[in-house]
């Protein structure tokens, strides 16, 4: 039951939602974009969320393409994690989205929705880190397509009445050698204690982690390490372990130190299954 | 347009229903269109006591506007009409108190006609999505089993 | 035995599975105003001030309830005042009700109050309630009502003491070659009934009050709202549809009482309250909580010579049921083994937590976590395989109850039976433990339970039947239709009874406690004993009333008249008789004079025997017979994450008679994987302001589809003369092994003893770290 009452659009293209979103903006309505619109819902009831103008981009054309343009994999933010599982053209992807939330909810949830969530773990957004995929944005001044890893800290910096439009991927990292790991407090449900993807691109190891740090990240500092064949994996392992970002997070999933006991093997895990050993 | 006057296409009927945009597709089947079949078990996607079939696949109605579903084809347990895992759930126990039991069957369902040659781990990933509080999982294993194998 | 054993489907199955099966919720009518709780958002603070101005003026208001003094309740101590008032003791409560037209703008003006908290010192646990210096969770103790049998101490947080003495200890101690003594502590957890609870009151104009709720326990709705409100109790009637899952989180009577002031605060319409999941895990009342210390002497052999056993219940803000789970932790405080020299402290506490209801097994699965894990200890110790440890301890016909129960062969099951019978199952020959690789490991840990249930010493159960014109019978019992099949398996019992058909048997799902015989509460496993012994009193009534006009038409003696297939027939032959039809409506001779008429048949059952407890030796009878069983899980460890699966779960249960097969088994797995979800994962998280952190079922996490194991289990059959067709009660007991059981298997595959629920991989972990 959401306490709170709003105005729906649907709008069919891209120029008529950023318009909707300006004249929304200017009335005071606090739009909100939603594409699979899980947060509104589970956020809203509990009055984490609040808005009174919903722009809904489920219809937009651009939005929901998943094909191979020329050396890319592009794939549309209003797409469902069912839907991008089931077609399978990216297996990282793939794997990393399908331990997000369970089965029927990931029929609702869509990569944009994930990847510009409220709540901090946004999996998906794991693979496309690693990928230096290309993120395709609209907003008030057209637009614009940039590095995932320039734009996304955290959280994908969008301006305001911004939206992702489609996430675009190289077809060498598509089909690149990977690892993805999703370890949880118990068991096979739940948020994640950690989720480690991991993607082997020549020689070198990239690693991205949610579930670590109240917010998904690749750090180029801990694949530095990672990847000093010099020394032997505990070494690169610990001194990866060293350069974390911080805070590490400390909850009812598990306690920090909790989780670097678990992030530790599973950092021996992803190397030696990518053979970086 | 916080309230407004919308079409559902619900179990192969065009029913016509009053919303606010902001009532989810749940509270508009059972509070408007009395199909009390999908029960409310959280309002927050983590149960699956309320799955319903969107075009076929399932779909959690707590998780769903009900504007989001003008135009799609809904199908409620009320809309299952002697289907083989209605029966192969009576027979193998496959419930107990049986609030649960509507959400699953729905999800089965479409588990039935999505994959018809589901192996383990796909049942596993699909019926994941709700929880029975009663059983202990095995007597629907069992039920949709059977269904599968007997296509 | 025709009927009885088969898997007779579910009378209610087709309502089932096509969603017209309907619960309170699915009561609605548009005159039904809905109440929306405003709940506390500390353990413990002083209410400061409740500013409701801003909500009442919201549209569809029209009433809020807040700051207002309703009399105390609470079963056995009234300490709970319906809203909370000068203070708040739990995360949860419940401080003011707002009713409105709708569920929206209910929640929408509940938003709106506003209340100032002044936050007090926390009591985070029952040890910490225990301690001499700990903040007073009830400054008033000795002033409020309570019942004669209930011992709370004023000045504490002590709200009973329940104690056993049994034997002389300092012999026991002097017997034993060797000691074990450990700590066990588990918080608070949850039943997560899938359907949360919901209550519907309405006011007739004539002071009717009409209430329908998802509750285990209509009758002390009833009771107790008569009672706490001083109402007329002929006046309330309360009604109970279909229930979805209660495991003793229904039994409790509290959002009834919220529905019924929200109906009188508006002029006695109709309104409903429905707990959101966040309400029903915070607000309503939870699974209890423990801390125990557990001291077992015991010879060379592992005989266990003496015990000393103190057990610290997590009562939270409340007593309300804690004080009955305090007594029945008592009462079965040793576990299924035979102790002769014995000494128990059991104590029910009040903590700044949500306070308990009863949960399936009744302080049973609980205390059994501590004790097996202790015989476990102790078998370590004297180098004795676990399983044999049991066998040798096992309690018995000939032994006494820990409050001096003389046992026969009736009244107990047979525990050794179970043992040698698990053994077979789990194939223990082949050993504990079973390497699979450098990193897995499969191991095996077993442990046993007993259980009676300590029910009101006058508890009663009735049962009416009716006949159909077309001479086929309607059921009807007070028994709430909470998942058990029950009603199902009255059904079968009436059939074996009368030798008819069971599809000819019509049994009334719903309950209505005007006009349905009273059956006490449908808890502790006690459905079938209670119900089903009124049940064969009433087809004795039918049978006699049949067979007395029977008598009559066919001009014979009743004594040579049998019934068999709805009619009733000569002995000697059976082709003379008279179908039910035509009797059970009276009988009409060819020109139109009739005898006899409407055949009602009744029956009644109530506890025989019991008593109270003697307060300084807690000798006395506290409930009819003891189930027993023995049980198993297999899990596959890995000894670098610390992290497992569940393999296997075997329970082999002494359940006398099995009434219906699938059922049965259904009970049992259910009640498995609820105590493996206890065991493995479910617990509630707490904070320094004692709030509960994962009140939602994303980070509160009952056992999913797939992260069960396999289920191995089989019965012993050892009959309750006093029950229905000899069988003890199954409900609750494929539960209250687990823990232990799970406890078991961890702490040898990790090589560290756990003595902390839930079994997560971290706690393993943490337990390592402390060791090394």
């Amino acid at each position: 039951m959401l306490p709170f009452d709003f105005e729906y659009y649907k709008p069919a293209s891209l120029k008529e939602a950023i318009d909707l979103y300006q004249t929304a903006a200017k009335n005071r309505k606090k739009p909100m974009f939603i594409s699979g619109g899980t947060e509104l819902i589970t956020l809203g009831r509990i009055n984490l969320v609040h808005t009174e103008a919903v722009i809904d981009l489920k219809d937009i054309a651009e939005c929901m393409v998943m094909q191979f343009e020329g050396d890319y994999l592009v794939i549309g933010s209003t797409l469902s994690l069912t839907k991008i599982e089931e077609t399978n053209h990216f297996p990282l992807l793939t794997k990393t989205a399908s331990e997000v939330a369970d089965h029927t909810s990931r029929g609702k949830i869509t990569l944009g929705g994930n990847i510009c969530a409220q709540i901090f773990y946004r999996e998906t957004v794991l693979p496309f880190l690693l990928a230096d995929s290309q993120v395709v944005i609209v907003g008030p001044s057209g637009i614009k397509v940039s590095p995932i890893n320039n734009l996304f800290h955290e959280q994908l910096q969008l301006g305001t009445g911004e939206f992702l439009i489609q996430v675009a991927t190289a077809k060498r990292f598509v089909t690149a050698p990977f690892v993805s790991i999703k370890r949880r407090q118990q068991w096979d449900t739940g948020y994640p204690l950690i989720t480690v993807a991991a993607l082997k691109i020549g020689e070198e190891v990239r690693v991205a982690l949610s579930g670590l740090c109240p917010f998904p990240f690749r750090s180029k500092k801990v694949e530095t390490l990672l990847n000093n064949r010099e020394w032997p994996i505990e070494d690169r392992v610990n001194s990866a372990l060293s350069e974390l970002p911080g805070p590490i997070l400390n909850d009812v999933e598990g306690s920090a130190e909790y989780r670097l006991f678990v992030l530790r093997n599973l950092l021996h895990d992803v190397l030696e299954v990518l053979g970086a050993s | 347009m916080k309230s407004q006057i919308i079409e559902l296409y619900v179990n192969g009927d065009l029913r016509t229903v009053t919303v606010r945009s902001a009532d989810t597709l749940l509270y508009a089947i059972r509070g408007k269109l009395g199909l009390t079949g999908a029960k409310p078990g959280c309002l927050n996607g983590d149960c699956g006591a309320c799955t319903v079939n969107v075009d076929d696949w399932p779909m959690k109605s707590c998780l769903m506007l009900a504007v989001e579903a003008i135009g799609k084809n809904i199908t409620t347990i009320e809309g299952l009409k002697k289907t083989p895992i209605q029966q192969a759930f009576v027979d193998n126990f496959a419930f107990q108190c049986g609030y649960c039991t509507p959400g699953f069957i729905m999800n089965c369902h479409s588990l039935i006609h999505q994959h018809p040659d589901a192996d383990d781990k796909t049942i596993k990933e699909w019926l994941g999505s709700n929880i029975c509080r009663c059983t202990g999982y095995a007597e629907i294993e069992k039920a949709v089993k059977t269904v599968l194998e007997n296509q | 035995m025709d009927v009885i054993g088969r898997s007779i489907l579910r009378k209610e199955s087709q309502d089932k599975v096509t969603g017209r099966a309907r619960y309170t919720h699915d009561h609605h009518s548009n005159t039904m105003l809905s109440g929306k709780v405003v709940i506390s958002p500390y353990g413990h603070a002083k209410i400061v001030k409740i500013d409701t101005i801003e909500a009442r003026n919201m549209p569809g208001v029209k009433a809020i309830l807040a700051g207002e003094e309703f009399p105390l309740t609470g079963e056995d101590i009234r300490d709970r005042p319906p809203l909370a008032v000068d203070k708040v003791r739990y995360h949860g409560e419940a401080i003011a009700l707002v009713i409105a037209d709708t569920p929206g703008q209910a929640k929408k003006a509940a938003d709106r109050i506003k209340v100032q908290y002044e936050l007090l010192p926390v009591v985070h646990s029952p040890t910490q309630a225990f301690q001499k210096d700990a903040p007073m969770v009830h400054e008033r103790l000795g002033e409020y009502i309570k019942e004669k049998h209930t011992t709370p101490v004023p000045g504490t947080n002590i709200a009973t003491h329940i104690k056993i003495r049994k034997g002389n200890m300092e012999k026991g101690w002097t017997e034993s070659v060797t000691t074990v003594e450990a700590d066990f502590s588990f918080p608070p957890s949850d039943h997560v009934a899938m359907e949360t609870r919901c209550s519907i009151a309405e006011i007739l104009p004539d002071g009717t009050i009409k209430i329908m709720t998802s509750s285990q326990a209509p009758f002390m709705v009833k009771q107790l709202i008569a009672k706490y409100f001083n109402e007329d109790i002929g006046k309330i009637i309360v009604e109970t549809p279909f229930v979805g899952g209660a495991f003793g989180g229904k039994a409790s009577v509290q959002l009834e009482i919220l529905a019924y002031l929200g109906s009188k605060a508006v002029g006695g319409l109709p309104v409903k309250i429905l707990n959101s999941r966040e309400e029903d895990i915070l607000m309503s009342p939870c699974h209890i909580g423990l801390d125990a210390k557990i001291k077992f002497g015991a010879d060379h052999l592992g005989i266990i010579k003496v015990a000393e056993i103190r057990y610290l219940w997590d009562s939270g803000a409340y007593s309300d049921k804690a004080i009955d789970l305090t007594r029945a932790g008592a009462v079965d405080c040793t576990g299924p083994y035979n102790i002769e020299n014995l000494w128990c402290d059991s104590y029910c506490m009040y903590t700044n937590h949500p306070y308990p209801a009863p949960f399936r097994g009744f302080s049973h699965s609980e205390l059994s976590f501590a004790i097996e894990r202790t015989m476990d200890l102790l078998a370590q110790k004297l180098q004795i395989d676990p399983l044999e440890l049991r066998y040798r301890n096992a309690i018995m016909k000939g032994h006494t109850t820990p409050t001096r129960v003389l046992l026969n062969q009736s009244n107990v099951g047979d525990l050794q039976k179970c043992i040698v019978r698990l053994k077979e199952l789990i194939s223990w020959d082949e050993g504990q433990v079973k390497e699979m690789n450098n990193r897995l490991v499969r191991v095996k840990g077993i442990s046993c339970s007993w259980k009676t249930s300590t029910i009101d010493p006058n508890a009663p159960s009735g049962v009416i039947l009716t006949f159909n014109r077309d001479g086929s019978i309607n059921l009807m019992s007070g028994v709430i239709e909470i998942g058990t099949g029950t009603k199902t398996v009255l059904a079968q019992i009436l059939a074996e009874r009368l030798k008819m058909n069971v599809d000819n048997i019509h049994v009334k799902m719903e309950v209505d406690t005007q006009t349905t015989p009273e059956h006490w509460k449908t808890v502790a496993s006690r459905g079938i004993y209670m119900a089903g012994r009124a049940l064969l009193e009433a087809a004795e009534d039918v049978i006699n009333q049949l067979r007395e006009i029977a008598s009559i038409v066919l001009r014979a003696p009743k004594e040579d008249l049998e019934i068999a297939d709805s009619r009733v027939f000569l002995r000697d032959n059976p082709l003379m008789g008279l179908h039910f039809q035509d009797i059970c409506y009276g009988y009409q001779y060819p020109n139109g004079n009739s005898i006899g008429g409407q055949i009602i048949g009744t029956g009644n059952f109530i506890m025989r025997h019991l008593t109270h407890l003697d307060p300084e030796t807690g000798a006395g009878k506290p409930g009819p017979e003891w189930t027993v069983a023995a049980y198993g899980v297999e899990i596959e460890f890995d000894r670098r994450d610390f992290t497992y699966q569940l393999v296997k779960a075997a329970t082999v249960v002494d359940i006398g008679t099995v009434l219906n097969k699938k059922a049965a088994l259904g009970q049992v797995m259910g009640a498995m994987s609820m105590g493996l979800a206890f065991a493995g994962r479910e617990t509630f998280y707490f904070d320094q302001l004692g709030r509960v952190l994962n009140p939602q079922l994303r980070t509160y996490r009952p056992l999913h589809y797939g992260e069960n194991p396999e289920y191995l289990v089989d019965f012993v059959h050892t009959p309750d003369l006093e029950a229905p067709y000899g069988a003890r009660g199954v409900g609750e007991h494929g539960l209250l092994g687990m823990p232990g059981a799970l406890g078991n298997a961890l702490s040898v595959a990790a090589g560290v003893s756990l003595h902390h629920l839930p079994l997560i991989p971290e706690l393993i972990w943490k337990t390592k770290e402390a060791k090394s």
